[in-house]
């Protein structure tokens, strides 16, 4: 890969740390004392699925936000405020510029949920005195809500290259939004008949499948995440984004940037 | 080899939501720019300056004809490596420092790791703008923006620039220095090719300029070639606190400032001016050809369309 998109991603990733993600960071760590000390308090026996729950969904919200929003920005800022220009008029191709932002964002929600996974720890740490080995099916649940992150940032890197912010914003979250009960979808689909369990065949199957990227649960259980589901989800994730990565290219390589 | 060759590009945007409407933004445009020159691209606002520098710098693709830059095609790297661009009021990524944004662009431009550093201090010191590399560009003034569009445009040593009204926002010190800059860039061998409003700034820089309106091409040619032709008139500048009534009579234009009078009068008139001043014992200072300005020839290319298009001035 040129060195180019390196340039272009260690870029966006200085850009969008300075500008938003630590604030949001901040906000995380307070949230996750806050509800350390106050689950401590409240909770009797169950502190620890309590704490598991709330950080890892916490994580997820915060992060799929940030992804939503700065990935919407990624191209459409840098055209409205004509930033782009002084990027393309160099020896960049469109496809590098694209892929560059989008590594830069993976890269920064990575180093994101690195942090706020830490707050989780931290707060787990605080409220059972001590960690144990199943804990560590909590580093696969951030793995999968990592992988959400990809496919959500791609999803919105795609809306943001022929759409603008709103759009973009209202697109991608929908998306997030119908993903998590992909399941359901696609239980519907497979009892729906005629047209309508075609078109409901082909929805659910279009949409990305959150569900099976979901399980904050069962980690707050303590329970194993099977290897399998591990290495489908990665291969689902990582052929999700090429799709959707490819898609803004075409659009992209297409666009008049007036 | 010509530095810049368009050869009828053109641009049609189809504008609207339901029935989109074509709206043509540059009309099929022939031109060539010499190695070395500084060329001036002149026209009113909207008259299609940007469009031909976004279809240059493949930003926009073009509907119909070509361009070469460099003897290479518009959407070639090894072409872009050699070119820079400032474009029209320029914004940059707030949170980065001027040293961070330039490196930025010394690295996608190609610039050697070992060379990026000294190659940005260099041209913040070109620049003028020394002592704020460390300062984030959300704390720039627009004047101060403007000087680190041009950083970034020349960082990498581009033969050919291209700069869009690259005095926009600048001061008179500001713009005087932008002009020595040019200058200096010619004097290394390098193309400018640069779109103004301004004609004062293409006048007193231009090796040649290019006029367009309503996207079209409606002049070009050498500053002084366009710009030579004697109207006929005469000035005439005289020593005194008066204008006789026998000089405004004769003259298009009179008048006087403190001890120094000045009339502009038809060539026929000249000697009867003269006659007049001597009569009177008025010290005569000068007797000089009218000659047309840019501003002059601007006008005449512009202005017909304009009135056919309800506009007045």
């Amino acid at each position: 890969m040129s060195a180019r998109v390196g340039h272009i991603a260690s870029n966006t990733f200085r850009e969008a740390v300075r500008d938003r993600v630590l604030y949001n960071l901040i906000a995380f760590a307070l949230l996750m004392s806050g509800a350390a000390i106050l689950v401590g308090q409240i909770s009797i026996g169950i502190e620890r699925l309590v704490v598991v729950n709330l950080g890892l969904t916490a994580v997820s919200l915060f992060g799929v936000v940030i992804a939503i929003f700065i990935g919407i920005g990624l191209v459409s800022k840098e055209i409205e405020k004509r930033t782009l220009y002084t990027v393309l008029s160099r020896p960049v191709q469109r496809w590098e510029f694209i892929v560059g932002k989008f590594v830069g964002l993976a890269g920064t929600l990575a180093v994101n949920t690195f942090f706020m996974a830490i707050g989780v720890f931290v707060a787990l740490l605080y409220v059972s005195h001590g960690l144990q080995a199943a804990d560590g099916w909590i580093l696969v649940a951030l793995y999968f809500i990592v992988l959400q992150f990809l496919i959500i940032t791609a999803l919105a890197l795609l809306f943001s290259s022929f759409s603008t912010p709103l759009f973009s914003a209202l697109f991608a979250f929908c998306l997030f939004v119908i993903g998590s009960f992909a399941d359901d979808l696609r239980g519907f689909a497979a009892m729906a008949q005629g047209a309508a369990g075609w078109l409901a065949t082909g929805a659910a199957y279009l949409v990305p499948n959150f569900s099976s990227f979901n399980v904050i649960s069962s980690v707050a259980h303590q329970q194993p995440v099977a290897a399998q589901l591990i290495l489908s989800n990665t291969v689902y994730a990582l052929v999700y984004v090429g799709m959707a990565i490819s898609g803004a290219v075409l659009v992209f390589e297409r666009r008049n940037l007036k | 080899m010509a530095a810049i060759e368009i050869l009828g590009l053109e641009k049609t945007y189809h504008v609207g939501f339901w029935r989109k409407k074509p709206k043509c933004a540059l009309r099929p445009l022939h031109l060539n720019v010499e190695k070395g020159e500084i060329f001036g691209f002149l026209g009113p606002n909207g008259a299609g300056k940007t469009t031909t520098l976004k279809l240059l710098m493949g930003l926009v693709f073009p509907s119909g004809g070509t361009a070469r830059i460099l003897g290479m095609a518009i959407n070639d790297p090894r072409m872009k490596a050699q070119i820079g661009f400032l474009p029209e009021q320029p914004y940059f990524y707030d949170y980065l420092t001027a040293v961070e944004l330039l490196e930025y662009y010394a690295q996608i431009s190609g610039v050697p790791a070992k060379q990026r550093r000294s190659k940005v201090d260099e041209v913040l010191n070109r620049v003028g703008l020394p002592d704020v590399g460390r300062l984030q560009l959300r704390k720039f003034s627009k004047g101060m923006l403007q000087r680190v569009g041009i950083a970034q445009a020349i960082l990498h040593e581009p033969a050919v620039l291209f700069l869009d009204e690259p005095m926009s926002g600048l001061d008179p010190i500001g713009r005087r220095e932008v002009r020595d800059l040019m200058e200096q860039l010619k004097q290394e061998g390098r193309t400018i090719f640069f779109s103004t409003h301004i004609l004062a700034d293409a006048e007193s820089l231009c090796d040649r300029v290019a006029i367009i309106h309503l996207g079209e091409l409606r002049g070009v040619g050498a500053v002084a070639d366009l710009t030579s032709s004697v109207e006929g008139k005469v000035e005439i500048v005289w020593q005194g606190s008066i204008a006789p009534a026998a000089i405004k009579s004769l003259a298009i234009e009179c008048h006087v400032t403190r001890d120094t009078g000045r009339a502009v009068a038809p060539e026929a008139s000249q000697d009867r001016v003269i006659d007049i001043l001597r009569r009177e014992q008025l010290h005569l200072i000068s007797v000089t050809p009218v000659r047309a300005s840019l501003e002059d020839y601007f006008v005449r290319q512009v202005k017909p369309s304009q009135t056919a298009a309800g506009v007045t001035t």
